[in-house]
């Protein structure tokens, strides 16, 4: 009992610490209090929004920005402020839960095919292999297009397309450890492989699945805006940033304030999630920047 | 040596196998097919068999794979559903296109991406370093669809120097799409750019750091005969691979871009046959986009292993 409540403490202790050294940074804390403001924001602002999202009204159509409209009206005539501030919610909701399924999936097969090896573990990576080879987008693009573009596919279908760069980070950081004393210890003490996983190979690989989960996080919602801006994320009238850029893109000679909003805040968001996800690999020691971004 | 580049290839044949099949299934099991999508209201009864008929799609499953895989072998991708054309006269000028901007963009990409992250290297966090490096992470953390856009607005819009979108025919010829790409190649090796420059970075760093450039340094080697004789091409060579890796990856970028752009390459014809659900062209291209991928990991394979003499006895002796 006691020794359980000290491990927790122990765990809490390391959390703290390391969120201590990503903020010792200037990036890092950068990075950290613009991810938090975007969290805080897309929590809390249904309860201060200035207008009705979805208020069309067509004579404000394009007003420039003003006292009363702080970033402007777009071509319905709805205000951009209003719009900006709500246009992260979708993004982060769906982008940080796929991720945690990549995570999950991603996590598990690899440490699987990293224990098992042989046969089962040529074929799965060959798979995997040929599932990176088509472009993220293309697949993307045919899932959404199919099964619709609800949140409840969305958030699936980028868990599982984010997840499989994540089979080969996990895959191999369980290679490293698989033929350590320890674990070769803890066999010949009869453990379970279950248990193996669990006390042995997890605490050495949890470090790279992270810091790779955090860095898709980024590459996800990069991904995901990108499905909204060509129109096959989230639909219309939903306040979402990708869309509102694609939307006011063709009036942009007229209306600048109409699309420099949302580009503003889907940049400092994707920024933030970045240089978080970077001051994360440091501050547990791993190095990430000589690797492709696969 | 001979054997180890035949079975790279091999790999590679078994990987497009895995693609064609993946794809080919993907599209079957997903809800609604060629001709429900291609009658939409009307796909009951009579004429839906009788599109089933007229595309052959009443023939067993593995059947269909074969002969559409043994076309896909002779170069012929079958018929696109939308239009009734031939995929590969659909295909022939959006792969020109599509190769006129992506090679530009690598041609201007590469160098320009060694020479910055061989600076940011040498003087590691030093001034230049810091400005660099700063606008490398902003370039390569914004979507290429905000960076176009912001790139038309400015350039186009509020400067007024280039046209914004372009507006050339699919079968223009390259002299008349040359002009029309400046802006969407900037857009595509911007990115790709920072990427690459970030790693050659941190190559060379490695290996600065290594015993025998500490080695030359205290032999009295002038640092400039040091930079180009020890550490660069040690430095290069690991970075081929990832170079390799990074362009693949930027495929998708591509087709965003193609598609801000208005650019008649393969990108755009992704969404528009998505958009029609124009499945034989959807296979045709994520066969295609996948073998470009594989190859450029094959030739960066095989680029590693004629320039690095080590790697080959290494490899050897396995």
């Amino acid at each position: 009992m006691t020794l359980e409540k000290e491990q927790k403490k122990n765990n809490l202790q390391k959390v703290y610490e390391v969120i201590k050294t990503m903020a010792s940074k200037p990036s890092g804390l950068i990075g950290l209090s613009i991810l938090l403001f975007h969290v805080i924001l897309a929590i809390t602002s249904p309860l201060y929004v200035p207008y009705d999202y979805k208020a069309i009204d067509p004579s404000l159509m394009l007003q420039a920005p003003s006292s009363e409209y702080w970033f402007g009206t777009d071509s319905l005539g709805r205000d951009v402020f209003t719009r900006t501030i709500l246009g992260g919610r979708t993004a982060l909701t769906v982008t940080f839960f796929g991720s945690l399924i990549a995570l999950l999936w991603g996590g598990a097969l690899g440490i699987f095919c990293g224990l098992v090896g042989g046969k089962i573990d040529d074929v799965v990576m060959r798979i995997i292999d040929a599932f990176l080879s088509i472009p993220w987008i293309l697949a993307m693009l045919l899932i959404v297009s199919l099964l619709g573009t609800t949140t409840l596919v969305l958030i699936p279908a980028l868990g599982f397309f984010y997840g499989k760069g994540i089979v080969r980070v996990a895959r191999a950081a369980t290679h490293d450890v698989i033929a350590k004393d320890f674990i070769v210890s803890a066999r010949a003490r009869g453990h379970s492989n279950l248990s193996i996983i669990w006390n042995e190979i997890l605490p050495n690989v949890r470090d790279a699945i992270m810091v790779e989960g955090a860095m898709r996080w980024s590459w996800m919602l990069l991904g995901f805006s990108s499905l909204s801006f060509l129109g096959f994320g989230v639909s219309p009238p939903t306040p979402d940033w990708g869309l509102m850029i694609s939307n006011a893109r063709g009036l942009m000679s007229f209306a600048y304030w109409a699309v420099l909003a949302p580009i503003f805040g889907l940049s400092s968001l994707i920024i933030g999630i970045n240089l978080t996800a970077d001051a994360f690999a440091k501050a547990l020691g791993i190095d990430r920047s000589t690797k492709a971004p696969v | 040596m001979l054997l180890l580049v035949l079975k790279r290839i091999l790999l590679g044949f078994i990987t497009l196998f895995i693609v064609s099949l993946i794809t080919f299934s993907g599209v079957e099991v997903l809800p609604g097919d060629a001709c429900t999508t291609y009658l939409e209201r009307e796909a009951y009864g009579a004429a839906l068999e009788a599109c089933y008929e007229r595309l052959g799609l009443n023939t067993p499953a593995h059947e269909r794979y074969i002969s559409w895989a043994a076309g896909v072998l002779q170069g012929d991708f079958g018929y696109s559903l939308s239009g009734e054309m031939r995929i590969n006269d659909v295909l022939g000028p959006r792969v020109k296109n599509s190769m006129v901007l992506a090679s530009a963009s690598i041609l201007i990409g590469i160098p320009i991406a060694l020479l910055l992250g061989i600076i940011t290297a040498l003087w590691r966090d030093k001034l230049p370093d810091i400005i660099i490096s700063t606008i490398t992470i902003f370039s390569m953390t914004i979507p290429e669809f905000i960076s176009a856009t912001l790139l038309i607005l400015i350039v186009a819009i509020w400067l007024e120097w280039l046209p914004g979108i372009v507006i050339v025919p699919t079968g223009a010829s390259i002299s008349e799409l040359l002009p029309n790409i400046i802006l969407p190649v900037i857009a595509i090796s911007m990115i790709m750019t920072a990427h690459m420059a970030r790693m050659v970075r941190s190559s060379v760093i490695q290996v600065m750091a290594s015993d025998y450039v500490q080695m030359a340094i205290l032999k009295g080697v002038p640092y400039w005969k040091m930079v180009f004789k020890h550490v660069l091409p040690n430095a290069l060579l690991p970075a081929i691979n990832v170079v390799a890796l990074t362009i693949a990856w930027l495929l998708g970028g591509v087709v965003v871009t193609e598609v801000v752009f208005n650019y008649p390459g393969l990108g755009r014809l992704v969404i528009e046959s998505i958009s029609n659900r124009d499945l034989p062209v959807v296979q045709a291209l994520a066969i295609i986009l996948a073998s470009i991928y594989v190859s450029i990991n094959l030739i960066a394979d095989l680029m590693t292993l004629m320039l690095n003499p080590r790697l080959k006895s290494l490899q050897i002796k396995k």
